[in-house]
Parts: structure tokens; C-alpha cells; sequence
């Protein structure tokens, strides 16, 4: 089944929010409170380690919830709603497979190279253990990617809130894209992380009311399995039903290219390269919370499918023909479909609030990290070097102004896909999947020379490109849908990427040993260690049992789920 | 090849993992974050607090279109409670675990 395409522009006019002013003072509050942190931060931002790294000081509950919440940006939580209506329970995947584990490896096995070494950045972790080819390279593709997504985030607000609320979008981009600006000039990465955690709270306060209140009109988690299993088939609300090799299923994928596309090389390509979630546990106070950041934010994102998916089931069960024309709903209506159904004023406010809260921790994410990237990476290291530190701070904050406006421009591009969703992950498969072939291989295997970093790369994300573009949109090669394209264009970039650089390896010269230390798996750099802060003991704080905890959860999670 | 390779080396050497850690560590030392930000527990707990309380005042006053609409669930009022509740909690939290302020700005 070839998913239908339809421009995610236009939500039905119908959808249009009974709003009053107590919902809209209820949003006012909440961009009162944005600036004021900006403000707030701003006095704490002296050098350009503050500005984009919040001075590596932040406590791990606070960074690990901006890690969930710079994930948990409007276009997942519409997204996974959508897929949920379209392919149903399959949703828990991108989940319990396709997060959890790679979350727990960033935590426990990445994070003290990344942390250790004391890099400012992903990419600077490159240079380091390869060269400055891989390093310009990663630097320049993360760059684009975090502009385009920023993008998308700004698009898909001003649609929604067009669609909600009534605003051209224009006055919803401008207004969005200057609180944004606004905020991380002044306050830098603490005033985006702040932020992030604020969202957190508020898009929960948003989602726990639709949720429960879905389900109720539905009669409950019996009467919507049982609608959706007399219109779907009873593989619809199942994670695993009909995955096995040579079965249709909506999806188009198995349970192999779901284990090693998604649970494998994606997820663990976003979770443990995407610079814009590892800033986050990089601005950590020491080693132990930057271990933690991601697996705190392990828990939540264990329990956030089912705000999620819930809605997209309910949305899907009360409205039989949704995503098609008959009903005038897209999937990625039902969200605000149910929230124009079943909200008061009062809460439709918090809701209203919570769906722009987590557009815009999306897109400042992006913008918080390209920033970092384009200043630390790009302009510091090639283009204006050894510049006293508060000229890179006064530059920061001139890039943050100019990416938030580039992203404002790149916002139309999203207008192809039917699903938003679908989109990132087109983006992800070409961007992220060869860095994390480049850093699996670097971490692990010494003998990877300077040069494989950049050929790697190189093969890695042009081999998914190929597949994606040319073998896949071509119809040379028969993949039912998009998100299965997806996953197999991820196999193939990672097993590229990772072929290139052992045979470049095998060519060229390895890196002498002791530039090796502290960057590959089995050394240490001297001075590395640090002693554990007071407390850190605890047993609640020990990131083997944490990060354990959340595995076991997740597959604790998918067993009513598969039988 | 390997003369390209030590002229390589020779450039590079401007930026090490000694670099990197010399340059973060120096600024870490100089950093202002950890004295001067504010405690953000405040920020949450105050913003719950007061919207716990709008909301939960609506839901006292809601008439019974608004509860019909919910399914009969008086929706506003639950959910402000749960945000009055989430506020507190950081307040108390706030009050019981004041941070501590480190007596200098980190120097080594």
C-alpha cells in the first residue's frame, strides 16, 4: 500500500478552536514566562561555554528532561498521533525499540567519551578521533539538517495554528520565530534548556486531559480495541502482528527492517549523534549526570507513547474514513480533532499553549544547537580563529539570529510530505545514520584511520540518499511505504558507511596511539577522571541501574502488546 | 602519502584533545552559570500554581455545557488540581532542597 500523499497544509477549516480570552490569557502567561527567562538567564552568560554549553553546570533532572523535550517538539507528538491513526499500535516501536535502547548506549557507553574529552560539540568529537575532513563535513551536514528541521517545526506551527486558531501564517511564524530568537540570544542554551523543561510540564498538562478523556468517549481501552478490531483487523492494535517476512502489513516493513531500520541503525543515529539531544547531556554538571540525562529521560519517553498514540487509536476508531477526503480529516488532524471535541475553555487553553509550547522546543533545539556548531566548529576552527571568547559569544548570538531566519525560509520545503513524521525521519536517514556507522567504528575499533572518518561519512549518507531517491521513488526496488523505504535506506547507508571506512582503514596509516586516549573504547585519557560528586552514590543514581531499569521496562511494555 | 600525512599532523597540532581540554577546562573556570542562574523550581512551581489555580476556577464555575462536552467529566476542575498539585510539589521541593550556591565561582 503506497501511503497516500496529501500536502499536510491544509487542516480542515472545520477544525477551527471554540478559543475564548481565558485560553488566550492562559497563552499569554506562557510567553510572558518564555521572555522572562531569557532575561532571567541572560545574567549568567559571561563566556561562550555559558552561551553554549550552559558552562557544563546544569543538574541531570533538568537536563534530562530538556533531552525528552527537545524529542517531544510538536511534529513527534502530531506525528506519532498520525501514525497511530494510519498504521495503529505500531507506533510503539519508534518507542520501546527505536529509543530506549539506543538512549541507555548513549548513557552508559558513549557519554564518558563525550563527556570525558571534553568536546564542545559532536563534530568536535570527530575532529579529535578523526580528521578535519570529517569534522568539516559532519559539522557542515549537521548544520543544514538542524536549519531544515528548524524549518519544518516553524511550518507546521504556522499551519496548525492557522488551521486552530486563525492566524495567517505569517503572524504565527513571526511570532513564534521571534520568541525563539528572543530567547536563546539572550539566555543562550540555559534559557532554551529552561525552557525545554517548562514545555515538558506543560505539554503533559496538554496531553493527559485528551487522552483521558478520549477514552472515555470511545468506552474505554475495550471499546476502542474492539471498534478498531472490527474496522482494522486485529493486527492493528498489535505491535508485532502480521511483521513477519513476506506478510503485507500498513506499515511495509518486518520485523527485521523494524529491528535493525528503526530499533538499530536509526534510533541509534538520532539518539546517540543527533547533536541537538546530546548538547543537552553535555551541559551536565559532571560525568555521572551527563550519564544520566539520557536515561532520566528514558522514563518518560516510555510513557509518552501512549499520550501519543492513544489519541491517533481514538481518532482513527470515531472517525472510520480519516486521512481520506471523504472525512476531511488528515491524520495529522487528530490531535486538534479530539481537542475541538472534547476540551472547555480552560484546558483547551493549556492545550492550545502546550501544542505551540512543543513546536517551539522543537525548532529552538535545532536552532540552540546550530548555533553551537556553526560558531564552535565552523566560523572558531576555519573561518575567524583565536578571537578573544566574547567575540564568540557577540557571534553566537549574531548566528542565532541568522539560523532562526534561515529556518523561516526553509519552513516550505516540508510542504511534500504527507506526513511530517516521515519527513524527519527522510532527513535522519541521510544525516544521522552515517555519523553514527563513523562513531561506532571510531569508538570501537582502533586500527580506523584519520581518513575513513570522511569517507565514511561520505558513503554512508550518499548510499541512503541512492537507495532512498533512486532505487526507492524510482520503483526499482518494491518497498510498500515510505517509512519502510526509510528503514531499509538506513540499513544501507549504515552497512556503506561501514565497509568504506574499514577498507580506507586497511589503506591508510592509523592514528597514533596516544592521540588515541580517551576516544576509543578501552582507554582513558589522563586527567580524565574525575572524582563522583557528594551523593552521586546513591543507588537511585547509578546509571547501570537506571539504564538497565529502562530496558527491562520497555520490554515489559511490549508484552500486552504482543499476544 | 606519508609526508602529506606528518605536514597534516604538524597543522593539526594546533588542535588536540590536550587543546580541547586545556581550552574547556580554562573556561569552566571562568564560567558564570553555575553561580548566577536562577533556580528554575520556582519558575515551574510559580506558573503551575497560577495556572492551577485559573483553571481550577473555571472548573468551579463551568457551566454544564462545558462539562457536557467532556463527556461529563469536569475536566477543568481535575486538571487544575493536577496542575496546582504539580506546583506546589516544586515549591516544597524548592523550599525543602535549596540549592547550594558553590561559596566562588568554580576555579582550578
Amino acid at each position: 500500500m503506497q501511503t497516500p500523499t496529501y500536502a499536510p497544509a491544509y487542516l480542515a477549516a472545520e477544525l477551527r478552536l471554540p478559543t475564548n480570552g481565558l485560553d488566550y490569557a492562559i497563552l499569554g502567561i506562557y510567553f510572558a514566562v518564555v521572555l522572562g527567562i531569557g532575561f532571567a538567564a541572560r545574567r549568567s552568560v559571561k563566556t561562550s561555554l555559558d552561551f553554549f554549553l550552559s558552562g557544563r553546570s546544569l543538574p541531570a533532572w533538568i537536563t534530562g528532561l530538556a533531552f525528552i523535550s527537545a524529542n517531544l517538539a510538536a511534529t513527534e507528538i502530531l506525528g506519532m498521533a498520525a501514525n497511530s491513526a494510519q498504521y495503529g499500535a505500531y507506533t510503539v516501536h519508534w518507542y520501546w525499540i527505536g529509543a530506549i535502547p539506543a538512549m541507555v548506549f548513549l548513557g552508559l557507553v558513549m557519554m564518558p567519551f563525550y563527556y570525558g574529552s571534553k568536546v564542545r560539540s559532536v563534530p568536535e568529537f570527530l575532529l579529535l578521533r578523526f580528521d578535519k575532513g570529517a569534522h568539516l563535513l559532519s559539522s557542515i551536514l549537521f548544520a543544514f539538517a538542524a536549519i531544515l528541521i528548524a524549518g519544518v517545526n516553524l511550518y507546521a506551527l504556522a499551519i496548525v495554528v492557522e488551521a486552530l486558531l486563525g492566524w495567517p501564517q505569517w503572524v504565527a511564524i513571526v511570532v513564534a520565530g521571534f520568541f525563539v530568537l528572543a530567547y536563546i540570544t539572550l539566555g543562550g542554551l540555559s534559557s532554551a534548556i529552561y525552557n525545554e523543561v517548562l514545555q515538558f510540564f506543560v505539554i503533559l498538562a496538554a496531553l493527559i486531559p485528551i487522552v483521558v478523556l478520549s477514552l472515555k468517549k470511545v468506552g474505554g481501552w475495550d471499546g476502542l480495541t474492539h471498534k478498531l478490531t472490527a474496522q482494522h483487523g486485529e493486527n492493528f492494535t498489535s505491535a508485532w502482528g502480521g511483521t513477519g517476512i513476506g506478510h503485507a502489513n500498513p506499515l511495509g516493513a518486518n520485523w527485521l527492517t523494524i529491528v535493525l531500520g528503526l530499533g538499530f541503525v536509526l534510533s541509534f543515529g538520532y539518539w546517540t549523534t543527533n547533536f541537538a539531544e546530546v548538547q543537552r547531556a553535555l551541559s551536565a554538571k559532571n560525568l555521572s549526570a551527563a550519564q544520566r540525562t539520557p536515561l532520566i529521560a528514558a522514563f518518560p519517553k516510555i510513557f509518552i507513547v501512549f499520550l501519543v498514540m492513544i489519541p491517533g487509536l481514538v481518532a482513527a476508531a470515531l472517525v472510520p474514513d480519516i486521512g481520506t477526503s471523504a472525512s476531511g480529516l488528515q491524520y495529522n488532524d487528530a490531535i486538534p480533532y479530539l481537542m475541538q471535541e472534547l476540551l472547555p475553555n480552560g484546558v483547551l487553553g493549556i492545550a492550545v499553549t502546550g501544542l505551540l509550547a512543543a513546536f517551539m522546543a522543537g525548532m529552538a533545539a535545532n536552532v540552540s544547537s546550530f548555533n553551537t556548531v556553526f560558531t564552535t566548529d565552523i566560523w572558531a576552527k576555519y573561518i575567524v580563529k583565536d578571537r578573544e571568547d566574547t567575540y564568540y559569544v557577540r557571534f553566537g548570538r549574531l548566528i542565532t539570529a541568522v539560523g532562526v531566519l534561515a529556518s523561516v525560509g526553509t519552513a516550505f520545503l516540508a510542504s511534500s510530505f504527507s506526513n511530517i513524521m516521515s519527513y524527519l525521519q527522510t532527513l535522519f536517514s541521510f544525516f544521522n545514520v552515517p555519523m553514527f556507522v563513523v562513531f561506532i567504528v571510531g569508538m570501537f575499533w582502533k586500527r580506523a584511520s584519520k581518513k575513513s572518518g570522511f569517507w565514511g561519512l561520505l558513503a554512508g549518507t550518499t548510499a541512503a540518499m541512492v537507495n532512498y531517491f533512486v532505487l526507492y521513488k524510482k520503483g526499482i526496488v518494491d518497498i510498500p511505504s515510505d517509512q519502510g523505504a526509510n528503514f531499509v535506506s538506513a540499513i544501507a547507508g549504515f552497512v556503506a558507511g561501514a565497509v568504506v571506512m574499514v577498507g580506507v582503514s586497511l589503506f591508510t596509516k592509523p592514528k597514533a596511539a596516544e592521540e588515541l586516549r580517551g576516544l576509543v573504547y578501552g582507554t582513558t585519557s589522563p586527567g580524565m577522571a574525575e572524582a563522583p560528586a557528594p551523593g552521586d552514590e546513591a543507588w537511585y543514581r547509578r546509571p547501570a541501574l537506571l539504564g538497565w531499569g529502562a530496558v527491562v521496562l520497555a520490554a515489559v511494555c511490549y508484552i500486552p502488546f504482543s499476544f | 602519502m606519508s609526508q602529506a600525512e606528518n605536514s597534516g599532523r604538524s597543522e593539526r597540532s594546533g588542535y588536540s584533545e590536550q587543546d580541547v581540554q586545556r581550552e574547556v577546562t580554562e573556561l569552566e573556570g571562568k564560567s558564570a552559570t553555575a553561580a548566577r542562574i536562577f533556580d528554575l523550581r520556582r519558575i515551574i512551581g510559580g506558573l503551575f500554581v497560577l495556572y492551577g489555580v485559573i483553571v481550577t476556577i473555571t472548573g468551579i464555575t463551568d457551566s454544564q455545557a462545558a462539562i457536557d462536552k467532556a463527556q461529563g467529566v469536569n475536566i477543568n476542575l481535575w486538571t487544575g488540581i493536577g496542575m496546582l498539585v504539580l506546583g506546589v510539589f516544586f515549591l516544597v521541593w524548592l523550599k525543602l532542597r535549596p540549592i547550594q550556591t558553590p561559596e566562588a565561582p568554580k576555579s582550578e
